[in-house]
């Protein structure tokens, strides 16, 4: 405990049916103070954080702010307690401006559009925060939607900053950027609680580290006192080391060779530029890049979402271009890309895991009626397989944590037994046991024979993992490298343009 | 003052079209909040009729209309408290809403059917010429030299323009109607401009029928909104929700209403028949160019329709 505590926990529970979400949590994060959380997916981080935020009401415990006991009804409450919340999920209004963003909500009516602007902008240069006001949301990069919810909250007087998760969609440069904001907050006296699945992160900016484990406290750290191996036991509960290992296999037959593709977008920018490679069973072929250099048109091409211009892609010496994606999924080549709002790709976020699973493989069932059994049962198997924290399989997916939502897309797309396997951002927002979980489900499929396209941001996790690694730079290829050779250093020149290679 | 047919068709259309301009401004800041609202058919007909019965019992024009805009107001609370407090699906309140709506119409006005609003309250809602704007050569007659319920409906259209586009509780309600979540975040009540909006909208709806009932027809006759509240439904969307656009939206409207009547007297070969399914026509029509052309400004409010309840994910 902590005598100098700005805002404190005691005792906190809170319960959703019978999911209890916290157990009892106490907490306790001090002015001028970073304290990071960590804890696996659905171990109640988000839930916790949102009592603070009024978006949920503790069935049980208190909150104090300051000494002082605070309730906190609504998003309003806390608001006037000074509590600023960057949810998980950005809450910001797609078809507003930066600054209709900002004056949402706001109630003193003394400040015209000229003053507003003006106080903003001292903010913004106080903080080093920039962006443009009179740009529409849904023109925003995700870094600068960011930036507008750190601006958001700084606006409303701030003295509590909460981040949920805000560096698991950002770009290495957009996170170095953020983080000199959060240490300039630190420095002005703001108390931050960031939470985050990335551990170089913690100890880079953490001051603290508090630990939940299923929904309790299991801890809290000064970052200079401990290091990745023990937050990694206490938050997993058991040793774990924290090496992904790489399956050797003889390469086998070409299973997927895309040959001189070139695309446009729909503003006539070309987004894949004569990208050539071949993919074989018994690989896995890891795509880098700089966010935006072409990957997501690469996985819709392949899936037969993207329009082609020029080239050809086949699959097992069969053409794609031209086909179907259902004509293409029946081929044996399956696709899952995780987006950046982790949200809406692939998964109908009302219907439970069953249903979810009847969406990709309704074509086996015969006759009128759906025979939800062999769905049931995959449902059932993905839930054990990759330790999925549900009620059971006939919750709505909305309802599970961010990462266990996606864990959940992820293994109808193994189960679905593909030759080929694309994955774009598998492991965006889950926690390291669950990311394991998945590098190995992918080098099993690996074993068996699949070709597997792993498209990821962490260049660690690329070398270690794959096979061979393609480099893109703004639509083209700029090389692609053995992973057993690689160097971080060689791949990030590679990836800015600054080097071409091929092995 | 001699009136060219031209000039006599616009000036009626006018007319035709201030009820639908009530009914679609209240519609619009009701869908501003997040809320479908199909009731508006029934809210018109009890403002029609309790608007109608006030001015035949009292012969008071001002407590008829305050009347008929409690009434619209009071059908409204019945949906808002479905929708916002109990969270029902939107589209089935509001329909329950109208068939409500239509009953309560039918079961009050059993006594007046046939029966004319007083000759005093007539008077009160004759035309009255504006200075200035009124001798404007040719649109002077059509928009200034009408009676004040039409002025009253272009003071509400300004007064929600300015709402809508100019103030802070204005886009707090476009806030909660994109995206609820993002508005309670922000600190904004929502249950309270849920209910607020949706009972003005209400309330501008009973107005609009009372103007049917009162000066329109002016008598009481069961069928007097006639499916006036479902066009008001799709002009909210032909005019892209917004109050400016309302204006001209209505009268087209309005215009295509009376056209058959006027068509008349030329004896053209077109069935009556065909000229009466006109505004109805036109109303399809409508909706399907606005789904097949749709731009990122024009769309709708994108969490319209979907009950809305915090700690839900
Ligand atoms: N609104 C809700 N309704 C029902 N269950 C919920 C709700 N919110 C959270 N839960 C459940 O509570 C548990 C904790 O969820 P929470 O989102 O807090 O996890 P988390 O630690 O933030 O995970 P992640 O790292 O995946 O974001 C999960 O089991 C989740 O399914
Ligand atoms: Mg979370």
């Amino acid at each position: 405990m902590n005598d100098q505590a700005y805002v404190r926990f005691h005792n906190i529970v809170k319960k959703f049916g019978t999911v209890v979400a916290n157990d009892s949590i106490d907490l306790d994060v001090q002015r001028g103070e970073i304290l990071a959380i960590l804890g696996e997916n659905g171990s109640g981080k988000s839930t916790l954080m949102n009592m603070l935020s009024g978006i949920y009401m503790p069935d049980s415990g208190s909150i104090t702010i300051d000494g002082k006991p605070a309730v906190i009804r609504s998003p309003k409450d806390s608001i006037k307690l000074g509590i600023g919340m960057i949810h998980q999920h950005f809450k910001l209004i797609d078809r507003f401006t930066g600054y209709q963003n900002i004056m949402t909500g706001i109630t003193s009516n003394t400040l015209g559009y000229k003053k507003s602007v003006k106080k903003i902008t001292e903010l913004m240069d106080k903080y080093e925060l920039h962006i443009d006001l009179d740009k529409y949301v849904y023109d925003m990069s995700v870094g600068e939607k960011q930036t507008l919810e750190i601006i958001k909250v700084m606006f409303r007087g701030a003295e509590v900053l909460i981040l949920d998760e805000p560096t698991a969609v950002l770009t290495p440069e957009e996170i170095t950027k953020l983080f000199v904001i959060l240490r300039n907050m630190r420095k002005a006296g703001h108390a931050i609680i960031i939470i985050t699945h990335k551990l170089n992160e913690v100890m880079e900016i953490s001051d603290r580290v508090t630990v939940l484990r299923k929904g309790k406290n299991v801890g809290t750290l000064n970052t200079n006192q401990t290091n990745i191996l023990e937050l990694t036991e206490l938050m997993v509960g058991r040793p774990m080391e924290p090496i992904i290992r790489r399956v050797e296999c003889e390469p086998g037959d070409v299973y997927l060779s895309v040959e001189d593709v070139t695309a446009y977008n729909h503003e006539g920018i070309k987004v894949l530029d004569n990208i050539s490679f071949e993919l074989s069973s018994h690989e896995i072929v890891g795509v880098a890049g700089v966010a935006g250099s072409g990957q997501r048109e690469l996985c819709e091409v392949i899936a037969g979402l993207y329009p082609v211009k020029k080239g050809s892609v086949s699959c097992m010496n069969q053409e794609i271009v031209g086909k179907t994606p259902g004509e293409i999924i029946k081929m044996g080549v399956s696709m899952s890309f995780i987006p950046e709002d982790r949200l809406g790709m692939g998964l109908v976020s009302s219907m439970d895991i069953t249903d979810n699973m009847l969406l990709k493989t309704y074509r086996d069932g015969k006759g009128l009626f759906i025979n939800r059994n062999p769905a049931r049962e995959m449902a059932r198997n993905i839930v054990k397989k990759m330790d999925i924290v549900t009620p059971g399989i006939s919750t709505p997916v909305s309802k599970l944590s961010g990462g266990n939502i996606q864990k959940v897309l992820l293994g109808r797309e193994i189960e679905s037994n593909p030759k080929v396997l694309v994955t774009a951002y598998a492991v965006r927002g889950l926690d390291i046991g669950a990311s394991y979980t998945i590098y190995d489900m992918l080098n099993k499929q690996k074993e068996k024979g699949v070709a597997v396209l792993y498209i990821g941001e962490d260049l660690d996790t690329l070398i270690q993992l794959c096979d061979r690694i393609i480099v893109m730079f703004s639509g083209k290829i700029a090389g692609i490298v053995d992973a057993r050779n690689a160097t971080k250093e060689q791949l990030g020149l590679m990836m800015t343009g600054k080097v071409m290679m091929y092995v | 003052m001699n009136l060219t047919n031209l000039q006599l068709f616009l000036s009626a259309a006018v007319i035709a079209g201030t009820p639908l301009l009530f009914a679609t401004l209240g519609e619009i800041i009701t869908e501003k909040a997040g809320n479908l609202n199909l009731g508006i058919e029934g809210m018109m007909l009890m403002g029609a009729v309790v608007g109608f019965i006030t001015a035949y019992n009292q012969g008071n024009p001002i407590l008829a209309l305050i009347a008929a805009f409690l009434a619209g107001a009071f059908g409204s609370l019945i949906y808002a408290f479905l929708t916002v407090s109990l969270r029902v699906n939107h589209e089935v309140s509001g329909l329950a809403l109208t068939t409500f709506g239509t009953g309560f119409a039918g079961f009050l006005g059993q006594a007046y059917v046939g029966k004319v609003v007083p000759g005093n309250v007539r008077q009160a809602f004759g035309n009255i010429k504006i200075p200035l704007l009124g001798d404007i050569p040719f649109i002077g007659e059509i928009l200034f030299n009408k009676d004040p319920m039409v002025y009253l409906s272009y003071i509400v259209v300004i007064i929600i323009g300015i709402y809508l586009y100019r103030t802070r509780k204005g886009l707090n309600l476009k806030a909660i109607g994109e995206n609820p979540a993002a508005a309670d975040a922000a600190g904004i009540n929502i249950s309270l401009y849920k209910y607020v909006n949706i009972l003005i909208g209400g309330a501008l709806c009973g107005l609009g029928g009372a103007y049917l009932s009162l000066i329109y027809v002016p008598a009481w006759q069961e069928s007097v909104v006639a499916g006036r509240g479902w066009i008001a439904v799709a002009l909210v969307i032909f005019v892209t929700w917004n109050p400016y656009k309302a204006i001209a939206g209505a009268y087209l409207f309005g215009g295509l209403d009376i056209l058959g009547f006027r068509l008349q007297k030329f004896q053209l070969n077109i069935p009556q028949y065909f000229l009466d399914m006109l505004p109805y026509a036109a109303t399809i029509i409508i909706l399907v160019i606005a789904s097949v052309k749709r731009s990122k400004k024009n769309l709708p409010p994108q969490s319209m329709g979907i009950p809305y309840f915090r700690e839900n994910r």
